[in-house]
């Protein structure tokens, strides 16, 4: 922080002479991700975060004997752990952030721009926070064989759209469910329901009608999930059949490498921009 | 310069706004009073835009309140809790402010009066209740709004500081701005205010100059007029 931005006091010479009406989109969007974004970095438990994918990187670069299968070994952590700690930590803080949002809303600024400004504020962090954690390593070891910085571009792909995805989830839920405490048990129960519940589901059902041609319903299950999406969409790339599963295996079948890769990609965007738009429509019907 | 008709709220199973009907005046301080639950808030959220009346008209100069968030830069809120980020500065808060509002001129005069220039630049959470209602104090009167809205403004601070803002309150109206505040404490409420504005379950029992309730009641002091209001309404 420059020295400029501490003192208080500041000359209305300084500023341009325009009014709030008149402030572009983007940089009320800005200024509001801009000063949440640092509040947010500031936490301790976006640190913790950081550090356990620093710390996991590091060890399976050291110890997973090779760099692919390190790759994947971190993909497999990022698939859980990013949507769990993202919705988590999105819910508790936009319930905390309650009265401060009341604020920002009492100024001469309209709740869409509010919306996004927050949604970034929150998101970007997060992401940040896994970048850096999974890519710090990767610097210092050194790394150089392109396939596997393409591997790794798709890990951190698949980790910010999931980070997006289960933000904007946390937005509609902090935004329909009063109660923080209900609140948050719902986010647990999304990310059970995406990260667990549904491989359960996913074997039942191949279970229970083997006998029949289960690849369309396979195909349909997995745009459900935005972790499975995501999970598909990652081994499409690392080319790694063995560990795709039941819907990743259909997926490529089907769908070819290429083809495959796209619609996954495609639906993932839908998935980020689904739970952006319902919880940007409850923010500006909602009573604070 | 609020004109309010007919206005009702529902929240899930209660109505928390009955058809309420007042208008509150250029250049006066006006305190809205009345038990836990009737409404004061919610009608103060109506007049930010926080929250939106399922029926009646709100005005704010004539205009309605509505989608058009402009009119919110003439006004200066003070919300009843001072909860903030917990990582944020006082400082970056102000700046926030400062900047959605386009980089409007500022007046710090509160932060001097209040002698807080150092705890500013701390960050929030570490900030004892007090100081933080002091920011929010700050916040509120910081680019000379026409119309400041104070959700219990004296809350939680000492008698000193409470003192300072209650003198500013003052000097605000001096220079011919609009007050609207509420309060549990009559007599901050008498020391302050030209007008009360009693509200119970969701409809006004009474609005009008503080001197003419206590004349209409037969009492010299608020808090005994406002309870004799009562004992009548729960007669009739």
């Amino acid at each position: 922080m420059s020295a400029g931005e501490m003192s208080v006091s500041v000359s209305a010479a300084s500023a341009p002479a325009s009014t709030a009406a008149h402030v572009r989109f983007s940089a009320v969007v800005l200024r509001v991700a801009r000063y949440q974004a640092r509040d947010v970095l500031r936490s301790r438990w976006l640190a913790v975060y950081g550090v356990f994918f620093l710390a996991v990187t590091e060890g399976l670069l050291r110890f997973a004997g090779g760099d692919a299968r390190a790759i994947l070994s971190i993909a497999s952590i990022v698939l859980y752990v990013v949507p769990l700690v993202t919705i988590a930590f999105a819910t508790v803080y936009l319930y905390s952030a309650r009265e401060f949002i009341e604020l920002l809303l009492a100024q001469p600024v309209d709740r869409r721009r509010l919306f996004f400004g927050l949604y970034l504020g929150l998101s970007v962090p997060l992401v940040s926070a896994l970048l850096i954690g999974v890519c710090a390593p990767f610097v210092v070891h050194g790394f150089d064989d392109p396939t596997q910085r393409a591997m790794l571009a798709a890990l951190l792909g698949a980790g910010a759209a999931l980070t997006m995805i289960f933000t904007g989830v946390a937005f509609c839920i902090a935004l329909w469910c009063e109660d923080r405490l209900k609140g948050l048990g719902f986010a647990i129960g999304v990310w059970m329901l995406c990260a667990i519940v549904y491989d359960g589901l996913v074997m039942a059902v191949v279970a229970a009608f083997a006998d029949y041609p289960l690849e369309r319903v396979m195909l349909a299950l997995t745009l459900t999930n935005p972790v499975d999406l995501a999970r598909v969409t990652l081994l499409l790339q690392l080319d790694v059949s063995a560990l795709m599963g039941y819907t990743g295996a259909v997926f490529q079948q089907f769908l070819g490498g290429a083809v495959g890769t796209l619609v996954a990609a495609g639906a993932l965007s839908l998935w980020i921009a689904a739970p952006v738009a319902l919880g940007l429509r409850a923010f500006r019907r909602k009573d604070f | 310069m609020i004109e309010a008709r007919g206005l009702r709220k529902r929240f899930g199973a209660g109505e928390v706004l009955r058809g309420v009907d007042l208008s509150i005046a250029r250049g006066r301080v006006t305190a809205i009073v009345g038990p836990n639950g009737a409404g004061k808030t919610t009608f103060i959220k109506s007049v930010l835009g926080l929250a939106r009346p399922d029926s009646g008209t709100l005005t704010f100069d004539g205009a309605k309140i509505g989608d058009d968030h402009a009119y919110r830069a003439r006004i200066g809120y003070m919300p009843q809790l001072a909860r903030f980020p917990e990582h944020m500065t006082g400082a970056e808060l102000i700046h926030l402010l400062r900047n959605l509002r386009g980089g409007a001129s500022v007046n710090e005069e509160l932060v001097a009066e209040f002698g807080i220039e150092g705890e500013l630049r701390k960050q929030l959470r570490v900030l004892s209740g007090g100081t933080r209602q002091k920011v929010n104090a700050i916040a509120a009167f910081l680019f000379s709004p026409e119309l400041y809205v104070l959700d219990e403004p004296t809350a939680g601070l000492d008698p000193v500081s409470s003192g300072i803002l209650k003198a500013r309150i003052r000097r605000e109206r001096a220079n011919g701005r609009t007050v609207l505040l509420t309060s549990h404490i009559m007599s901050e409420v008498e020391e302050l205010t030209d007008d009360v504005i009693y509200l119970t379950d969701g409809v006004v029992r009474y609005s009008g100059a503080l001197d003419h309730l206590k004349t209409a009641m037969g009492e010299t002091n608020l808090e005994r007029a406002i309870a004799r209001l009562m004992l009548r309404e729960a007669a009739a």
